[in-house]
Formats: C-alpha cells, structure tokens, sequence
C-alpha cells in the first residue's frame, strides 16, 4: 500500500464514521441522562431528507449551510416528538422509539412523493451544494466539547445524575423531566446532523432508507463506548474502517481469483458490530436508571 | 426556643388521613426522636416539613414564623436538610461531585471551580470532624461514609435543620456510633436533629426528646430521660409488647436452650463443604472456602455487614447449579448432594426459602394474594391436578395461613402490593411453612417490618424450629441474630471469619468480627 492510497483510505474512514458519530454523540446525551434512544436512526433519516431538501431549495446561496440547519431542527422536532411520549407521557422507550423509526421510514418516501414526485430518491446536488469536509470537522470538534462538558460543567453533572440517580437531582433541587427532554431534543439535532452528513457530504442525493441501520450502529458505537464520548468516537472509527474495507473489498480476487460474493463481504461491519457487542457489553455498565421514566414529586 | 414548631399538621390521601393535627416542637440545639410503626405517618409529616407535600391544614413554625413551602427549594434555603433512608448519590461519581450537585461554583466557561470547592469542603469536613476522601468515587467507600457525605452535603447547602430518616438500618455496631459521635458534634455547633428510626435503644442513647406515632396521631412528646424503650414500644403499638422473647412470655421457656444432638443419626438439614464462587473477570472471590453445617432443630445465625456474601451464599443454595452462582464446593441438604439440582427440586426436597427482598424475589406485587400464594406451589398435587389449578384448595390453605399467621386484611382478592411490609412477610411465611419444610432460609425476615410484626416472626420461626426443623438465619439486625441464633457465624469478605455459640458474644464483639477486626 503506497503512500496516496493509504491517504485515500484514510480520508475515506474519516469522512464515513461522521454520521455515525453524530448520531453516537446525540446518543450519548439521550442515554445518559436516562433516555434509551433507539430512535437515532429515525431521526437520522429524518435529518437525511430534510437537509437535501433545504440544500436543493436554496441552490447556490449558502446550501450546505441550509441543508445542515434544516437537517438539525427537524431532527430536534422529531426527537421532541418522542421526548412528549417517553418522557411526558412515559411510553415505554423501546416500543415508541420502534415506532419512531417506523414513523421516519414511512414519512420521508412520503415527503419525497409530495415535493419531488418520487418515493425513491430526491434528484442531485450539484457538487457546489454539498459539503466536503465541514461535518467532519463538526462531529470531531463536538465529541471533544462534549467530553470537556461531561467533566468540567455542572450540565455533565447533572446528565450524568439523570441517568443514574435522577431522584437525587431532583432533591438537589434540578428537575429531570426538563433536563431529559433538552437532552432528547439535542440528540435528535446532532442525529439529524448525522443524516445529513450521509445525504449531503458523503452522497449527493436523499434515497429511501439511506441510513441503512447507522442509527443502530451509532447505538452499538455507544455502549461499546462504556456511553462516554470519546471510546464512543474511538469505536465510531473502528466501525467505519470495518465498512471502508468492506467497500475495498467488493470485487477483489481472491482464493484463485474468484471474488467473495458481495454479499458476504457488506456483511463485515455488522458482523464486527455483532461481535464487539456481544463480547464488550459484559464489561460495559449502562446508566442505573436508563430507560426508567421519573415520576417527579 | 423552638427551632420548628409543628402546629395541628393535617394531611389525607383521600381517605386515609396520614396525619391527623400533628403538634410538636423541636428545641433549637437538640436531637430529637421520631418513632412510629410503619404507616404511623412519620413519613408523611417529614414530607410535609421539607415541602416535598403540602398540608391539608396546620402550619409549620420557624423562629416565629409560620411558613410554606411550596418545594424542598424552599424548605432548602430556609435552611431544612434530610437524609433520605436511600441515600441520594450516584455510585459512578465521586464524593466531590455528589456533594456540590446542584450548587456547583463554576469559573471561566462555565466550568466547575474544583480546586475553590475542594478548599471549601476541606475546611467544612475538618470543621465538623468528618474526613473525607473527596476524589473517592461514592461506589468505592462503606455505607457508613456514604451518609457522611450525605450529612457534608446538607452542611455545604447551610442547613440548621436536619432530618435523618432511618439513619442507623444500614450501619455497622461501629459506623452507628461513629455516626453519633459526629451527631452530638453537630448539636454541639448548635445544630437542631430530627432523627426518625425504629430502633428505640438508639433513641434512648441518642435524643433529648422523643415524639412517638401511632396511627397518624401524635401519641406522645416526651423527654427521653423520662421513658423507656419499654414504654415506648408500647406507646407505638398501643398495646403490651414483649420486646424480646425469651421474658416473660409463657412460650419463651423453650428459647435459648444448646441444640439437641439428642437423635446423633438425624441428617444435617444442610451440609458445606469448602463452597466457592470466583466470578470470571474478578479478582476476588466472592464466597471463600465456606464451610457450614445446620443441624435439624436448630437455627444458625450468620452476621454480617450487607454486601460480605451473604446474598451469593444464599444464591449458591438455591442455584447450585448454575456456575454464576458456585464455582466449587459441595452443597447437600437433608442428606442429598444436590449439586445438579435446580431450585424447584431443591424446593421439593421441604426446603422453604424466605428471601431478602420481598418485592423482587418473594412475591408479585400486582397480582392477587391467592396467585402469590400459589407461587412457586404448583408442583403440589393439592393445588394442581392435570393441569388445572385447584383454586378451592388453594384458597382454603391460604385462609388457613392467613389466620394463623394473622395475614391483615383477609382478602385474598387483594393485590400483594397493597399489604404492609410486615404483612406481606407475613405471607411469604405463611406460604413457605405451608408445605411444613424441614429446612428453611430466612433472609431478613424483620427487614422494614413493625415492631408488634417482629415479635409475631420471631416467635414463629422458634415454633417451626421446635417442631424439628433445620434454620439458617441470615440477617443484618444483630439483635434479631442474638435473640433466635443457637449458634453465630459471621461473614465477612465472602468467609466465616468467626463462629460462636448462643450466648457466648455480644453486639459489640459480633460487631468487630463483621467489621473484619480481630478483637
């Protein structure tokens, strides 16, 4: 391997594990402060499309930017949505965040029909419409802040003790509920930015169920993270390497040159997934309280 | 001068009146006891005092004022500080962080001044004489630290007024007196506590005063020089109370008396030998070459500080064959190696188990008195015949044990969660002693149970251990261990490390050994 490819290959990484590592970050904040989130992946989708959307409607005039601020505020609507069922009203978290998912792969074909007449893609950005390499740069940026704020502020603080002893914050005089329900809207503005990633900087276009289970994987990334941000990032990489070789691999010779079927190569990162979860979770500890609604007072 | 004053407090969950004109009064500077049967309404009237209720009617008084609280914010700042029975920490976080949650000083950034916090809390715990060691994570220091930083965190908040709810259940014979060391420092500084528990001797060796609770009422203020644990028991239950069997009850003669090893042949109701549990990925075993022998008509204490392996000891009896729960040794009950067995052959063998939580293992909660009497039961062909439930026969054995037990209300439609601590034990009992067992583990039988309930229990388990029965007693509560025990065993660290026979020890001595001493 010389030098440009391992470069390429480099930079192919990077750029990959941005979705994910938005959506594990978001993840991070829900979870922590007591809120399972298996939604992330509906609100990545829901980022996904409504960043192209943004994006294809203001063409030329500061796109990307658009795209990414729609992407985020419809991903922070959405999460508030299921904020108001889990938290509000105490649904159970996996059963509404299912259907949250549901929700989000049946209205953006919908949306997609309504605006372009089509439920399987939207049409293309033009290359000036798309981003680079800012998300990148945003989610590394983000995974850092965050672990300074879990430290150093008295919102990490009381994050942390959301999730594992939300009635000793609420005796400290902090109302969980409150502090639960910005968390869940700030990990569907960091998902919806993760989905966005996927739609404007790493495709050029919005297709049905682009997300592909990242939501899921950011979830996976999270816990194999021990729920704190930066081993969630280092996991985030180690996920998007297994699917960057996973792509390297499609279609190279091996075994007297017949190629692995593809099949069986794409399943390399949710193989990895599987095992990682499988053999780390035993050691990972969850917050005491995740997924237990609080009744207050 | 008062430091509160509690004036006619009235507070009804719709029917049912929780405190009913509630009055007393604190002296500012003094330590003042609050005693009361489960459901008297001291719970109530120290939510009411830290605002975290509202009264119906009555006020409280402070320095002159009667005041309202419409949150704990309020009761906070005016100077109110509790100490919950579950302590309000997060184990993952370390002592420093539980103490300023919530009033965090922050520099620059809006970041958390740790080093200005550190100095505070330092020059604080020297003040008081409490050390500390702030960078300790809570997980890794004893309970007895834990409410110490519960006790530092209402002095960092300014409090005056503090109100322990059940300080002592938790402790160790030394944490307890560590604690009241440090309590009467606090009254020295002039600070003013209200103490709520059920153990009447501390009240005595702690309080000024007492104010004793009885069915939401106030039924006594008195000075604690002028009472007795005595007199208050009976002032608490409203009738007569033998504290401790083995005086004068008639029934009593047949306490105390060294285990029978008349019939030299009978089987040990339950062997061990050399059990171990080393769980991978720890370093530490759990359960350490116990050895232990329970004799038929006999009742083997083991004392212990929550947390030396008293729960895995347990789970090793009853699961023996899961490797999570041993990893060596060898188990047999009523003369049967019962390694390959799973619980409900063990069960089978007229074993009962009384486990120590109650909610999680004992019984559903929702479900009705009849169902959780049959659980865990269907195997018996006089409940269940082909497949079908006998609810006839069920229910006739179950309102048998719910008069003999005295199983209150006796409705065997009503939900398991809607009983009393001490009656819902009172069920469990009544259902493990149905099938007569010749070997039964009792784990905390009196945990969060009534004074008039404990004696009722107690009396029971000497009765089932007279009619020939084998009884391993595991519990907390020394004095429970001391009054019921023909022999002592003390855990500590996942070992027996001590082993006395009845009346050869007392709590003070016990106390040592479970503290891993060698006094």
């Amino acid at each position: 391997m010389n030098l440009d490819s391992l470069l390429d290959f480099s930079s192919a990484v990077l750029r990959g594990m941005t979705p994910i590592l938005f959506a594990a970050l978001g993840g991070y904040l829900s979870e922590r402060s007591g809120v399972i989130n298996i939604a992330l992946e509906g609100m990545m989708l829901i980022g996904s499309f409504f960043g192209v959307l943004a994006a294809l409607s203001f063409h030329g005039s500061g796109a990307p930017w658009m795209g990414f601020l729609a992407a985020g505020v419809a991903g922070g609507i959405f999460a508030a949505l299921y904020g108001l069922f889990v938290i509000r009203y105490r649904a159970n978290q996996i059963v509404a965040g299912t259907a949250m998912n549901l929700l989000a792969a049946g209205l953006t074909p919908f949306f997609c029909k309504i605006v372009f007449d089509s439920t399987g893609n939207t049409p293309s950005l033009p290359l000036e419409d798309r981003f680079q390499y800012f998300p990148m740069f945003l989610s590394f940026g983000l995974a850092f802040g965050l672990h300074w704020m879990s430290r150093q502020t008295p919102m990490g603080l009381w994050i942390s003790f959301a999730g594992e002893n939300p009635a000793a914050l609420a005796t400290a005089g902090i109302r969980v509920n409150r502090l639960r329900t910005w968390a869940v809207i700030a990990s569907g503005v960091l998902a919806g930015w993760g989905g966005a990633s996927l739609s404007i900087c790493l495709s050029s276009s919005f297709s049905r169920n682009m997300t592909a289970g990242r939501g899921f994987m950011a979830l996976a990334a999270l816990i194999f993270g021990k729920w704190r941000p930066l081993p969630a990032m280092g996991a985030c990489l180690f996920f998007a390497i297994s699917d960057t070789v996973q792509m390297r691999l499609q279609g190279v010779p091996v075994f007297g040159g017949q190629p692995i079927p593809v099949e069986f190569i794409q399943m390399i990162p949710y193989v990895a997934t599987m095992l990682i979860l499988a053999g780390w979770v035993g050691q990972s500890r969850a917050p005491k309280s995740l997924g237990l609604p609080f009744h207050q007072g | 001068m008062f430091a509160i004053q509690v004036q006619g407090l009235t507070k009804a969950f719709g029917d049912c009146v929780a405190n009913d004109q509630v009055t007393f009064s604190v002296k500012k500077g003094s330590i003042h006891g609050i005693v009361g049967e489960n459901g008297a309404g001291k719970s109530t009237a120290m939510k009411l005092l830290y605002g975290l209720y509202k009264p119906d009617s009555g006020s409280i008084v402070m320095d002159g004022k009667p005041r309202q609280w419409r949150t704990p914010a309020d009761a906070i700042s005016a100077g109110i500080g509790m100490v919950h029975q579950h302590f309000m920490l997060s184990e993952t976080e370390t002592v420093l962080d539980n103490l300023i949650l919530g009033v965090e000083k922050t520099a620059a950034l809006g970041k958390i001044n740790r080093k200005q916090i550190e100095k505070d809390l330092m020059a604080l715990s020297q003040k008081y004489r409490m050390p500390l060691n702030l960078s300790a994570r809570i997980s890794e220091i004893p309970v007895g630290l834990q409410q110490r930083v519960e006790i530092l965190k209402m002095l960092y908040r300014g409090a005056e007024f503090m109100i322990l709810d059940e300080p002592t259940a938790v402790l160790t014979p030394q944490e307890i007196e560590e604690l009241f060391r440090n309590l009467l420092e606090l009254k020295k500084e002039g600070k003013t506590i209200l103490i709520i528990t059920h153990k009447l001797r501390e009240v005595m060796a702690i309080t000024d005063r007492v104010t004793v609770f009885r069915a939401g009422k106030v039924e006594g203020d008195l000075e604690t020089k002028d009472t007795s644990v005595q007199d208050l028991a009976d002032r608490m239950v409203g009738r007569r109370v033998h504290l401790t069997i083995g005086g004068d009850h008639p029934e009593d003669s047949k306490l105390g008396h060294t285990p029978r090893s008349g019939g030299g042949s009978l089987r040990p109701a339950l062997e061990i030998k050399g059990l171990g549990l080393l769980r991978p990925g720890e370093s530490k075993p759990r359960l350490d070459s116990i050895h232990l022998t329970v004799s038929p008509k006999e009742i083997v204490g083991i004392a212990g500080v929550e947390g030396n392996g008293q729960s895995e000891l347990i789970q090793a009896i009853f699961h023996p064959n899961n490797p999570r729960h041993r990893s060596s040794g060898q188990i047999s009950i009523l003369g049967q190696d019962i390694q390959a067995f799973d619980t409900q052959a063990i069960k089978e063998l007229g074993v009962g188990w009384i486990p120590e939580d109650r909610h999680k293992e004992g019984l559903l909660l929702q479900k009705s008195l009849r169902e959780n009497f049959l659980l865990g039961q269907t195997r018996r062909e006089q409940f269940c015949k082909n497949g079908w439930i006998r609810w006839n026969s069920v229910d006739a054995s179950l309102k048998q044990g719910m008069e003999d037990f005295d199983v209150r209300p006796r409705n065997i439609h009503a939900l398991a969660g809607g009983l009393s601590g001490g009656n819902q034990q009172k069920l469990i009992i009544a259902r493990e002693l149905d099938r007569r067992p010749n070997f039964l583990v009792v784990a905390q039988p009196t945990r969060g149970v009534d004074v008039g309930a404990i004696e009722f229990i107690h009396r029971r388990l000497v009765g089932l251990r007279e009619e020939g029965a084998g009884i391993l007693l595991i519990s907390s509560e020394l004095d429970e261990i001391l009054a019921l025990s023909d022999r002592i065993l003390v855990m500590y660290s996942g070992k027996i490390v001590a082993e006395f026979a009845r009346g050869e020890v007392d709590a003070m001595k016990l106390g040592v050994k479970m503290g891993g001493g060698h006094g």
